[in-house]
């Protein structure tokens, strides 16, 4: 059994965030921390918007595919109808692939962001240094990211 | 006969582990959110037990066997949903720390009136799906067990109620995971068998290659790829809508653990869905008459069409214990989140305020009742495509408030508010005309019909404008709530 924790609801009458952690920069607002939020924003969701962009071009163009070209619809793949091939089973691998790589790109994004944070705010001298080294742990120096 | 032990060994193990569930649920966190600390796999298995409807199980084979490859979309847009969730929402979301979509929609933009619209949307689309669950549950032990169409929305309406009232969410979570599997197991083990026999019968399936049967396009030109896109836009942005979906990522762990756990569904997903097209092709050849008589029994009656005997029966047990297993997972997931709306803002300010879990059964109680009346008074409205058209509200709705909520600083409570509104109006409005029976032909009937292709950019664009319009009303915190969205765990601790 896994170790069960208490949690409460988030505070639902008063501003929301939980205060300034150790992102001191991002959190407080300063210019530097502006920045770092920003590119993790435009960070991720260009990645999200090459996901979707990816399977608007593949998935989504396949109606207007069969409505130009009707006679499609007669050709076999594997000897049964392609559009059956492909919709009916080829999506679903396409559909995880992009789902797993998405993952993989996504929390590099993040750990990079993490270290960015962290090695910032140990030279700006904003974060108390015990903190940024605990936020700098786990993350990997070797990472190209 | 077979039939009728499916139903009630299926009741009763539900019945069983959500007993067994209510032993570790003390708290009114373990009942909303299972205290947040179900791993990935068991997550995963738990959202797609929950997903996969009434609609998955009867409706997609009954639809591809009258409409063809165009209604592949259907499972395919399920099962894309969850990529949009995925890089749009998942972790975002979590790491919200919200339990419920109005208290996301509260927690972000401060307002209380946008608490309100979100939560009657909730129990709204809620409702809009738990209908068809109930019909379906009607029709199944109507070919099951010869029972009058009324018992089936009783006794699924009953079991859902007793297993949610008495465990809450982390007992489901148990449920719903063991009903994926239950699923599964009940759509594959007869497919794997039927297609032994049509095999074995030295493979007929001339007709397989009728190429009418194989566009995956609507018919009539540009009316037919309007409604294809439309169903695809609706189904592809519905999903991160859905209530009974979206609380199931407050039960994990943290963001990552949430896009995990998405990635897992997918692949949940693509297996199961690779089976309706198989019912669908067997019941092309074997199941002729099943075309004009009402597609979504077309699961229920193939084994027994094919196979003669025992075997047919024990087959026909096995897919009906699915499908009963269908009805009451979604039902409870959709049960558990319309009820937690409800206790947050309508039953607790009844009970007593240390009573919390008194308020969520009370709760219970009033989401599982409204439905299942509902269900008895609408007749004949096929199960696909109504909550089809719950996707289609939720798109136009949810998807929009939570997109530029967690990717734009400035949206504002009167945009949301107005954005709302007008997904909802006309997405909902849409809806009910369609579930009442209207139906005019040409191009009214099928932006009725299939309302998302028009009524998703709608309310994006009116939650857009009128959020510039009202820059100044932008919240204080927005800033820093985006911060916490988008900052992974390892940081924010």
């Amino acid at each position: 059994m896994v170790e069960r924790v208490r949690v409460t609801g988030p505070p639902r009458h008063t501003a929301a965030g939980r205060g300034a952690g150790r992102l001191g920069d991002v959190h407080q607002q300063t210019p530097i921390g502006d920045v770092y939020l920003r590119s993790l924003l435009r960070e991720q969701l260009g990645l999200a918007a090459r996901v979707i962009g990816l399977v608007v071009l593949t998935l989504g163009a396949l109606p207007l595919v069969f409505h130009l070209w009707p006679e499609l619809a007669a050709r076999e793949l594997a000897g049964l109808p392609v559009a059956w091939v492909v919709l009916g089973a080829g999506v679903y691998p396409l559909l995880l692939l992009l789902g797993w790589r998405y993952v993989r790109r996504v929390e590099r994004n993040e750990r990079y962001f993490a270290d960015l944070v962290g090695s910032a705010g140990e030279s700006v001298g904003l974060a108390e240094a015990d903190d940024v080294t605990g936020t700098g742990s786990g993350v990997d120096p070797g990472d190209p990211a | 006969m077979p039939g009728l032990v499916a139903v009630v060994l299926v009741t009763l193990v539900t019945l069983a582990i959500g007993t067994w569930g209510l032993r570790v649920s003390r708290t009114t966190s373990d009942f909303f959110v299972a205290s947040r600390s179900v791993r990935p796999g068991l997550n995963a298995s738990a959202i797609g037990g929950e997903y996969l409807s009434a609609a998955s199980f009867l409706g997609i084979a009954g639809l591809l066997l009258v409409g063809g490859a165009d209604m592949l979309w259907y499972p395919v847009g399920w099962t894309a949903g969850y990529l949009m969730l995925l890089v749009l929402v998942a972790a975002p979301l979590r790491r919200s720390g919200a339990y419920t979509l109005p208290d996301f929609a509260e927690a972000r933009l401060g307002s209380r009136t946008v608490r309100a619209a979100c939560s009657l949307l909730v129990v709204g689309i809620g409702w809009l799906y738990l209908i068809p669950q109930f019909e379906g549950a009607g029709i199944t032990l109507h070919a099951a067990i010869g029972a009058p169409e009324w018992a089936g929305p009783l006794v699924v309406g009953a079991v859902v109620l007793a297993n949610v009232t008495s465990g809450g969410m982390r007992s489901i979570t148990f449920v719903q995971a063991f009903q994926y599997w239950l699923k599964l197991t009940a759509l594959l083990v007869p497919a794997a068998v039927l297609v032994a026999v049509w095999w074995g019968d030295g493979r007929p399936g001339s007709r397989l290659a009728d190429a009418d049967w194989s566009v995956p396009v609507a018919e009539g030109g540009g009316l037919g790829l309007y409604a294809t896109y439309s169903l695809i836009i609706g189904l592809f942005l519905g999903t991160m809508g859905l209530p009974h979906v979206v609380v199931r990522f407050y039960t994990n762990p943290d963001g990552r653990a949430a896009r995990r756990t998405t990635v897992v569904v997918l692949a949940l997903l693509g297996v199961f869905y690779l089976l309706p097209p198989v019912y669908a092709g067997l019941g092309r050849v074997y199941g002729a008459g099943l075309v004009d008589d009402g597609s979504d029994v077309l699961v229920l009656e193939l084994p027994r069409l094919m196979l003669n005997g025992t075997g047919g029966d024990v087959l026909t047990g096995l897919v009906t214990a699915g499908a009963f297993a269908a009805f009451l997972s979604t039902s409870s997931g959709l049960a558990i989140a319309v009820s937690g709306v409800l206790t947050q803002d309508l039953t607790s300010r009844w009970v007593a305020e240390r009573n919390g879990v008194g308020a969520f059964r009370l709760a219970a109680v009033v989401a599982v009742v409204v439905p299942v009346v509902a269900a008895l008074m609408i007749r004949n409205v096929g199960v696909a495509e109504s909550v089809g058209l719950a996707f289609a509200v939720a798109a136009s709705t949810f998807c929009p408030l939570l997109v530029l909520g967690i990717w734009w600083r400035r949206l504002t409570d009167v945009g949301a508010l107005a954005g709302l509104a007008a997904g909802g109006l006309g997405a909902g409005g849409a809806a009910i005309l369609t579930l009442a029976g209207y139906a005019p032909g040409g191009w009214l009937g099928a932006a009725l019909a299939l309302p998302a292709a028009w009524s998703v950019p709608l309310a994006g664009a009116v939650m857009v404008v009128v959020s510039l319009a009202t820059a100044s009303r932008e919240p204080v915190h927005a800033r820093r709530f985006l911060v916490r969205l988008h900052t992974p765990e390892s940081l924010a601790r």
